[in-house]
């Protein structure tokens, strides 16, 4: 190729770069104003010296990641673990966990029935699914509330049926929140189980079958590893939002059952120790990014080799 | 589960399980409307069907200005949203690699690797500074926030639709002359539609539904629909709050329904 075809064509390229980098200029620039700066913002300020009134002072400290795990003794000033925090990080990571396997239980199956209907009737299932994902979050908490509390559905129930004497106090409990965040959270379970099933060719399953595999090696060697990339998809999509839920944990657990993001929340309001909110934000994102790149590392490349 | 038996169509375990599931996951809802249209004022007691509680809601002028402001906020955030993630899917999805396609692709989704209380307390801290500095109060900030995340979900169906269109159209348009704003309009944009809108509806409803960033983005007295119902909650649960919470699911149900249709139509 002569010369000067060659740096047309790099012109070419070069102009194309810029046609196409400008295209996704205005939305990049939001992002990174909106999202990325005040997340480095957040960043700085975890580094830095509680203000007296909320706010945060110039001047480096690690007392905010410090006040994450350590609290002063009231008494002689020496570190010991900040057990109030460290149970609320804790119960987030647990009722996270949790309310992934109770998804797990329940979504598996659902996807699994949803598959296996008839293709007509299949959207009709599909829809059903569906309709609670797009449904207001903060309406789902206040429906699945109104069925558990004090003077709520279930609790009148058993009380007319004569098997209580006197309402269950079930609300403002880690079981409460359990309960609110797997109803709120399964949507998200199904829906990428259901699209791994679908793409399933049952007739896989029946010949392993026909060859005399057992119905249990069956299930482990064929159906279990064409379904992973759908259930590590669904753990994924359910276990980050649990993890840094705010809306369920607030009404369903109150100040008694309050998780990760509600202690966040409460050092830039009344707790005023913005240092200390900033590392446990920066804390959570940490987590939530190890659980994505192990997502991708481990599920996302594996699961494309397979499918 | 499944380890005992291996017939496709025929396990009892696996259906019973999913019927739970599917009444569990409506009955409370269920209740919810039951609730929102009962006459009597205590939840337990079915005093017959009234649509009292829709007009007191209506009647209440907080409600109408939330209403309001949440219409205004996921209208707009959901157009702008969707126009930038059309432009930005239109310079990632298709032709050859660009340099530094990659970062840009990360970037588009950055929102979404974000918990969310995270976001909103950051962009808080500092649309905090910028209120204060000029002085604007207004429901911009929201709008701006909401922009901002609903751009990954905007961006996500039109990038799909975008990556199962092939160029031969397009090329064709321009071989004939068609000038590229032309070609855009006339072949690229119809066939991107059902894409765009797909995209402007997912953005439309994560905007409704949005609590969290808009309670800790807006000026004091703003309300939206959800935070307006997380604040008449601080009370107690009454009547009026089961009849907006129905108006909010209906709201949620029209537009998946809607969605629905498109995604039929276009098949």
């Amino acid at each position: 190729m002569p010369r000067s075809a060659i740096a047309s064509e790099r012109a070419v390229i070069r102009a194309e770069t810029r046609r196409r980098w400008s295209l996704a200029l205005p939305a990049l620039t939001v992002i990174t104003l909106c999202s990325i700066l005040p997340l480095v913002v957040m960043v700085g300020y975890s580094f830095m010296e509680k203000g007296q009134y909320g706010n945060v002072e110039w001047g480096f400290s690690l007392e905010g990641w410090r006040a994450v795990i350590l609290e002063k003794d009231f008494f002689d000033d020496s570190y010991i673990p900040a057990t109030a925090h460290l149970t609320i990080l804790g119960r987030s990571v647990a009722l996270a966990l949790l309310t992934t396997a109770l998804t797990f239980v329940f979504g598996i199956p659902t996807a699994w029935f949803i598959a296996t209907r008839s293709p007509s009737t299949r959207a009709f299932w599909m829809f059903l699914i569906t309709v609670p994902f797009w449904t207001n979050l903060l309406v789902r908490t206040i429906a699945i509330q109104e069925v558990i509390r004090a003077d709520g559905t279930l609790n009148r129930l058993l009380l007319a049926t004569g098997i209580i004497d006197e309402p269950l106090q079930m609300m403002f409990t880690n079981g409460a929140v359990l309960v609110g965040m797997t109803y709120v959270y399964l949507p998200l379970m199904v829906l990428p189980v259901y699209a791994a099933i679908e793409k399933f060719d049952f007739r896989l399953a029946e010949a392993a079958y026909d060859l005399h595999a057992s119905r249990f090696y069956c299930l482990r060697k064929v159906v279990l590893p064409l379904m992973w990339p759908g259930i590590a998809a669904g753990s994924i999509l359910v276990f980050i939002p649990a993890l840094g839920a705010y809306v369920t944990p607030r009404l369903m657990g109150g100040g008694r059952a309050m998780m990760w993001g509600n202690l966040i929340d409460l050092q830039f309001g009344q707790g005023r120790n913005w240092p200390l909110g900033a590392a446990l934000s920066i804390a959570l994102t940490l987590v939530v990014l190890g659980a994505m790149v192990w997502y991708i590392r481990r599920v996302a490349k594996g699961g494309e080799s397979i499918g | 589960m499944a380890e005992k038996r291996f017939d496709v169509t025929h396990m009892p375990g696996v259906a019973t399980i999913a019927i739970v599931t599917f009444l569990a996951l409506y009955i409370p809802v269920l209740i919810l409307v039951v609730n929102a249209f009962n006459a009597s004022d205590t939840a337990g007691r079915w005093e017959g069907a009234t649509l009292r509680w829709f007009a007191a809601a209506l009647d209440n002028t907080a409600f109408r200005r939330a209403a309001l402001n949440s219409a205004i906020v996921a209208l707009t955030a959901a157009t702008l949203s969707t126009v930038l993630a059309t432009a930005a899917a239109l310079a990632v999805t298709r032709g050859r690699h660009i340099k530094g396609q990659g970062g840009i692709f990360v970037i588009l989704n950055q929102p979404l690797l974000v918990p969310e209380i995270v976001f909103a307390i950051a962009l808080m801290v500092v649309l905090a500074q910028v209120k204060q500095a000029t002085g604007y109060q207004g429901l911009g900030y929201v709008i701006v926030a909401h922009t901002t995340f609903c751009i990954p979900f905007a961006f996500l169906p039109i990038r799909a639709r975008l990556s199962g269109m092939d160029l031969t159209l397009e090329t064709a348009s321009m071989d004939l002359y068609a000038s590229r704003f032309y070609t855009f309009r006339r072949v690229t944009l119809p066939l991107l539609l059902p894409g765009i809108l797909a995209g402007f509806m997912l953005a439309f409803v994560i905007s409704l539904d949005n609590v969290v960033v808009s309670s800790l983005i807006k000026s004091p007295g703003q309300e939206t629909l959800p935070t307006y119902l997380m604040g008449e909650l601080r009370r107690n649960l009454t009547s009026e709050i089961y009849a907006i919470s129905a108006l909010l699911l209906f709201a949620s149900i029209s537009i998946v329904a809607a969605s629905w249709f498109v995604t039929r139509t276009r098949q």
